[in-house]
């Protein structure tokens, strides 16, 4: 017997994931606390003036305060699109704050001065923006409700000519990098939340890995709505040049509050020839309560573009979070030999609803892109998946696989699929899998029978379920996102 | 010693001596259980002790596949009377998870698969989970290695079997295996075998009765839930029981199950007819 030589480290990494899952499984949302802290706001409402007044705030120049009205005007003469299969009571735009930023007495000049306060918030969230203590060797972005407020480890990325800053320091700074590329990926008038977030945008991160730098740290944004009646609007932009590599990582979550908040981000990625980005999310913001009440509404545009030759784009999710969440982190593929690839496990408990996907353009040649898709269904929540692999008229020889499973818990969720195929070139190949299965009494019953508990069970299952999307994330972040799933399944089986 | 009828009548006299001042593991008491509307076990009595291989033959529908649920807890199946002891607690007063940590184990007769999850990992969670419970420290990564090989090789199953997704895609024999093995892994009091024969070629039969022969031990109890006698060549019972519409009609010992092998269950069917 060689079985020695061949035993996997797996083992180890269950054990960590599940005494951690054993640790949360009873707890709810923990991230609902609100931070006591004074911010300095704009009114309620959107209009010219409002617009005036966030690019004033951020001290912007004038080509961009331009592009935001332009935006905004567009906006104005757009509808909201109402196409995904959500439910959703009308979201009043005059009722939100657009600009909303923690006061800081004075503006700090490095993470020593930030206030106390803000750093607790982000202790307590598990993120420490104190380099020495931070040994896993990633750097974040700090984004509290508009604006960012610590970036870590930028002069050691600096060494090596990668920029890693806010978006607001980066239109400061590196305008022509900006200027190149912001809306290149996205249009501002891509679409109707696209639109609007071109117009208010606060800030978020911007990244810059220059010409065959592989970037030696993953690289991670948190995102953290705190303040009440606000909405957060986050741009990201990640330009990785030729032959360049970065890994990156965003999270997010959201205080516990009644009314519903309204998250509409942007994340633009452009990779150059032979370059690679691989993007990774954990979306984890306040779902609502179990009778619906409350939530993140969660309208994002993500896209990437495989501009060069052989370069690869990856986005990885695992949706836990939002009342409503319509995302379709999508890839472009422009160059030759380029490749687009997605994964994503989407949760949906009580009363959630997620419509979330991909679209997979295949313009080059011999391009290929590989979708995997698990939704995992419980309570009365409602979970869609909706792709699009389109294939252009000169995309000879291009290859996409797309897998979508879902998995339900009880009867009275649903999942639901939607995958659209348009083939314009002959030589393509195009392949469709889909499973629909549900939790068995028989599942759970052989692991009882086994002394495993029922909500291990379900997290037993349900991570094996999701496990091809797991292995795609970095190790710290799968052992959160275990436990993540845990959470938000939690209650809803047995 | 000459075998003859005497003596064996001598030995069976003073086993049974012996047999009476050890108190049962298992005291199964009028059990009754349905499932839905229909009553399928109409009162079983059946005592076990620590160091006994029990075996329940019976007809298609007798209610063998029940007994082996109920006892396992199987929340389908609700009990409507009797009582069930194992080791000094009231059995079905326990959840199913309970009732594993008290040391009862079920090889399944169609074990379940659970795509993604490693056989391995789902089996060091439950080893694991029974050590908690039982108030044992979890066992690290080294310690459940040097367990899962030793129990490897005396259930004779290899690695990458263990490497793959918990049963998905295993051939009948390999899922049968895999019961044993997690059997082994677990060491139970009871282990109870719903119909492990069924579906296997008799290469694999041998093959899982050896691994359940080299676990029977004088502290722990085997109960063979079986249609067909053939298992009973390689594992031998000390007693055999028929059940037949929800109840035990007869007991006896191993020659029992060759008698029903040659003559058929309607020799029983006709015998309790004939009483009824």
């Amino acid at each position: 017997m060689k079985s020695e030589e061949v035993y996997q480290p797996e083992v180890q990494e269950v054990d960590e994931s599940m005494s951690a899952i054993n640790d949360t499984v009873n707890s709810e949302y923990k991230y609902g606390f609100v931070t006591e802290i004074e911010a300095d706001e704009a009114p309620k409402g959107l209009n010219e003036d409002i617009i005036r007044f966030i690019s004033a705030k951020k001290n912007e120049p004038s080509w961009m305060l331009e592009w935001r009205l332009k935006a905004f005007r567009q906006w104005q003469k757009m509808e909201e699109p109402h196409w995904a299969n959500l439910h959703y009571p009308k979201i009043n735009y005059q009722d939100i704050i657009y600009y909303s930023a923690p006061k800081q007495k004075t503006k700090p000049k490095s993470l020593d001065e930030i206030d106390p306060e803000l750093r607790r918030t982000f202790e307590k969230l598990g993120i420490s923006l104190d380099e020495q203590k931070r040994l896993s060797g990633v750097a974040v972005d700090a984004v509290i409700d508009s604006v960012s407020i610590a970036t870590t480890f930028k002069e050691q990325l600096a060494e090596k000519g990668i920029i890693f800053c806010s978006m607001t320091e980066a239109i400061q700074n590196h305008p022509d990098l900006v200027r190149e590329y912001l809306s290149s990926v996205v249009p501002v008038t891509d679409n109707y939340f696209a639109a609007l977030n071109s117009a208010v945008f606060t800030d978020g991160s911007f990244v810059y890995i220059p010409k065959g730098v592989r970037c030696p740290m993953e690289l991670s944004t948190y995102f953290r709505i705190n303040a009440e009646n606000t909405g957060q609007f986050e741009r990201t932009l990640i330009i990785a040049d030729e032959g360049a590599y970065v890994s990156y990582l965003e999270g997010c979550t959201a205080p516990m509050r009644d009314e519903n908040q309204l998250h509409a981000a942007v994340v633009e990625l452009v990779a150059l020839d032979n370059a690679e980005i691989k993007y990774s999310t954990v979306q984890n913001w306040y779902p609502g309560d179990k009778e619906g009440n409350g939530g993140i509404y969660n309208f994002v545009t993500k896209r990437g573009i495989c501009r060069g030759v052989r370069s690869k784009i990856s986005w990885t999710q695992v949706e836990t979070g939002s009342a409503i969440t319509w995302k379709y982190p999508s890839v472009i593929l422009k160059g030759d030999h380029s490749i687009g690839e997605f994964y994503s496990v989407a949760v949906t408990n009580n009363y959630q609803q997620a419509d979330t996907g991909t679209k997979m353009q295949h313009l080059g040649k011999n391009t290929r892109s590989r979708i995997v898709s698990k939704g995992i269904s419980a309570g009365f929540s409602q979970n869609s998946y909706r792709g699009l692999v389109h294939v252009g008229k000169n995309a000879n020889g291009a290859r996409n696989f797309s897998q979508c499973d879902s998995l339900l818990l009880g009867d009275k969720c649903g999942a639901h699929t939607f995958p659209y195929i348009e083939v314009k070139n002959n030589t393509a190949v195009v392949e469709h899998e889909a499973t629909t299965s549900k939790i068995g009494e028989d599942q759970i019953f052989y692991c009882n029978q086994r002394g495993i508990d029922t909500e291990t069970a379900v997290a037993l299952i349900i991570n094996g379920f999701a496990k091809e999307v797991m292995n795609q994330l970095p190790m710290e972040f799968a052992v959160e996102a275990q436990k993540l799933l845990a959470i938000s399944l939690e209650g809803s089986v047995g | 010693m000459p075998d003859t009828p005497r003596s064996s009548h001598c030995l069976e006299i003073r086993r049974n001596k012996i047999r009476n001042k050890i108190k049962d593991m298992l005291s199964i008491k009028n059990l009754q259980a349905r499932i839905e509307e229909k009553q399928i076990l109409k009162g079983i009595n059946l005592d076990i002790k620590a160091g006994e291989v029990h075996a329940i033959m019976g007809p298609n529908g007798s209610g063998k596949s029940t007994l082996a649920s109920v006892l396992a807890g199987r929340s389908e199946y609700e009990v409507t009377g009797g009582s069930v002891e194992f080791l000094g607690k009231d059995l079905l007063e326990l959840s199913p998870e309970e009732r594993a940590g008290e040391g009862i184990f079920l090889a399944f007769q169609y074990p379940v698969e659970i795509p993604g999850l490693s056989t391995t990992n789902f089996i060091k969670t439950a080893v694991n989970e029974v050590r908690k419970y039982r108030g044992q420290e979890p066992y690290d990564a080294v310690q459940f290695l040097k367990l899962m090989r030793e129990k490897m090789a005396m259930v004779e199953i290899n690695q990458s079997l263990l490497s793959r997704s918990l049963n998905e895609g295993f051939s009948g024999g390999e899922k049968k295996r895999n019961e044993i093995f997690q059997m082994a892994m677990l060491e139970p009091k009871l282990a109870i075998l719903d119909e492990t024969d069924s579906g296997l070629d008799i290469d694999a039969i041998r093959i899982v009765a050896n691994g359940v022969n080299k676990l029977r031990s004088k502290d722990n109890a085997v109960l063979v839930v079986t249609h067909y006698q053939r298992l009973l060549d390689y594992i031998v019972p000390d007693f055999v029981h028929v059940l037949y519409n929800g109840r035990i009609v007869k007991s006896g010992t191993k020659e029992l199950a060759l008698e029903l092998e040659e003559r058929g269950y309607d020799f029983i069917k006709n015998e309790v007819g004939q009483e009824a």
